[in-house]
């Protein structure tokens, strides 16, 4: 229940070094140095933004609605925020704790929806109203396979519950866990580590984790489907007029939803808290990397699992938003509603069977 | 805190989100208030031990229904190029209405026996179960509902320009 006292200074300190990540990978990928002035490597270079959006004026236009304009940036983080109240940190610290875990989870950041809406509509401005409703139809359809996905999940190991998913895949697992799921003779539920996660226990979860990760992008309204704010085209998208402390909103929310699908992608796909290290024989890797249970290394272990898996999914979503041009409105709808929907509840079908012939 | 000031919190929470509604003239406002009057509704599941009909109900009601509410709302605005104002229309008989509807409720609740709530035990296992048992058809003939609203709604919507289908 203590989770998020973790989780609000982890979300501060993640916008800013997720933003200092994103200009330093950013300039790798495209062959530049990035921000090398202030501080080793320009290591201090967000710091000193934050400190300037701070002392900026809290600009508010003329023609804004100005309550709605004031209110959106909050209710933006405040959904975020909230969403991170049911994810696990390791065994023994859980959030919380809700048999109702992951739907939860994506009928709160659905909420965000409405917070972009006010900042569009208060703002008084095309660009801002283009971003807003160009974001909604956006979320609002990729909403449907990324839900399809996370059934797909929950179908498999039977359960709604995030802290009841990372034990599934893990030392602790309540289930027998066969290698691949399909080869019987082989029960591995000894070994742990990799062998036990959702993605090497059932394999037909690859396909999905790939619409997951795809729709995912498209929630957090990352590029290639930033057009919400398409800066070549609406500015800045929904968030146009905003400046200062109230724009760092913005930031601190994007970089707190990416921190949130890629923890809830770790949770679903790769063992959530569990250590990647499998036991062989003696060497029992998997035992010394997650600690007693209840222990105080295996708090230690777990948040240290958990993050790492979650930092590399974020080093993906900037990975991919650096390589790839952004798709135009309609590729944007085909690819949601002609392919990924389809595939989704196919494979929804897929995990079905599995798990009737392969686990039952 | 006491679990009943949580629920006379948000309680108040809903009869000031819906009064709220009530008195603003500009529609935009209230269909944000109505945001804060089905958290409010919510909440009260959650009190009840209803935590799943409250996720459904911010699910559906807020991350569903409102949303387009709030969509039309301002696409329509944009067309008259001024904020749509409601209007108060037959005051006498809205007010008699809802105080007679207000008498009926309260009398018919003075009926009500009153339990302790108690917190089920794997609720979502045994609402999926009734779901796909007991209540099947009932399931099945909603999802075909929604079905053809669905069907009906994308034909009413298809663009009809000529070799374009």
């Amino acid at each position: 229940m203590t989770t998020f006292l973790f989780f609000l200074p982890l979300i501060l300190t993640n916008a800013v070094l997720g933003i200092y990540a994103e200009r330093k990978i950013s300039a790798f990928i495209q062959d530049r140095m990035g921000p090398m002035e202030t501080g080793k490597f320009g290591i201090l270079q967000t710091t000193a933004d934050i400190v300037k959006l701070i002392q900026k004026e809290d600009i508010v236009p003329a023609a804004a609605d100005w309550k709605l304009f004031k209110l959106a940036p909050v209710i933006i983080f405040t959904a975020v925020f909230s969403g991170f109240a049911v994810i696990p940190l390791s065994g023994a610290w859980d959030g919380a704790g809700l048999e109702i875990g992951v739907f939860y989870l994506l009928a709160i950041i659905s909420l965000d929806v409405l917070g972009i809406l006010m900042a569009g509509w208060g703002s008084n401005s095309k660009f801002s109203l283009f971003g807003a409703l160009r974001s909604v139809a956006q979320i609002i359809s990729y909403e449907v396979p990324l839900g399809l996905s996370v059934l797909c999940v929950v179908m498999i190991t039977q359960s709604l519950d995030l802290q009841e998913i990372s034990l599934s895949q893990g030392l602790q697992s309540p289930n027998a866990v066969y290698l691949f799921g399909v080869v019987k003779s082989m029960d591995v539920s000894q070994w742990g580590g990799v062998f036990a996660w959702n993605i090497v226990q059932a394999p037909l979860l690859i396909p999905v984790f790939v619409i997951f990760f795809i729709a995912s992008l498209a929630e957090c309204n990352r590029a290639p489907f930033d057009l919400p704010e398409a800066e070549s085209e609406l500015i800045a998208g929904y968030h146009t007029e905003y400046s200062g402390f109230r724009w760092a909103f913005f930031m601190l929310a994007e970089y707190g939803m990416m921190m949130l699908v890629s923890m809830l992608a770790a949770i679903l796909f790769f063992g959530a808290w569990n250590t990647p290290l499998p036991n062989m024989g003696v060497v029992k890797l998997a035992d010394w990397t997650t600690g007693a249970p209840g222990s105080f290394m295996s708090y230690i272990w777990g948040v240290f699992w958990l993050l790492s898996k979650a930092l590399i999914g974020m080093f993906m979503h900037m990975w991919i938003r650096w390589t790839y041009p952004r798709l135009r409105i309609d590729q944007l709808m085909n690819l949601s509603w002609k392919y990924l929907t389809p595939a989704s509840i196919l494979l929804l079908l897929l995990c079905g069977i599995w798990r009737l012939w392969m686990i039952a | 805190m006491d679990i009943g000031i949580i629920h006379y919190i948000f309680a108040a929470l809903v009869v000031l989100s819906v009064l709220g509604i009530l008195v603003t003239r500009n529609l935009l406002y209230a269909a944000f208030l109505l945001v804060l009057t089905f958290l409010g509704v919510a909440g009260l599941f959650v009190l009840a031990q209803a935590d799943f009909v409250a996720v459904t109900q911010l699910m559906i009601y807020i991350g569903g229904v409102l949303i387009l509410l709030v969509f039309g709302i301002m696409l329509t605005n944009r067309v008259a190029g001024q904020p749509i104002l409601t209007q108060l229309n037959r005051t006498v008989l809205g007010v008699l209405f809802s105080v007679a509807l207000f008498a009926s409720i309260v009398y018919l609740t003075q009926g009500f026996q009153t339990t302790e709530i108690v917190a089920a035990p794997h609720a979502i296992q045994r609402l999926g179960m009734a779901i796909l048992t007991d209540y099947f058809i009932l399931f099945e003939i909603v999802g075909v509902l929604l079905l053809v609203a669905l069907v009906g709604a994308a034909t009413i919507a298809r663009f009809k320009g000529e070799g374009h289908g």
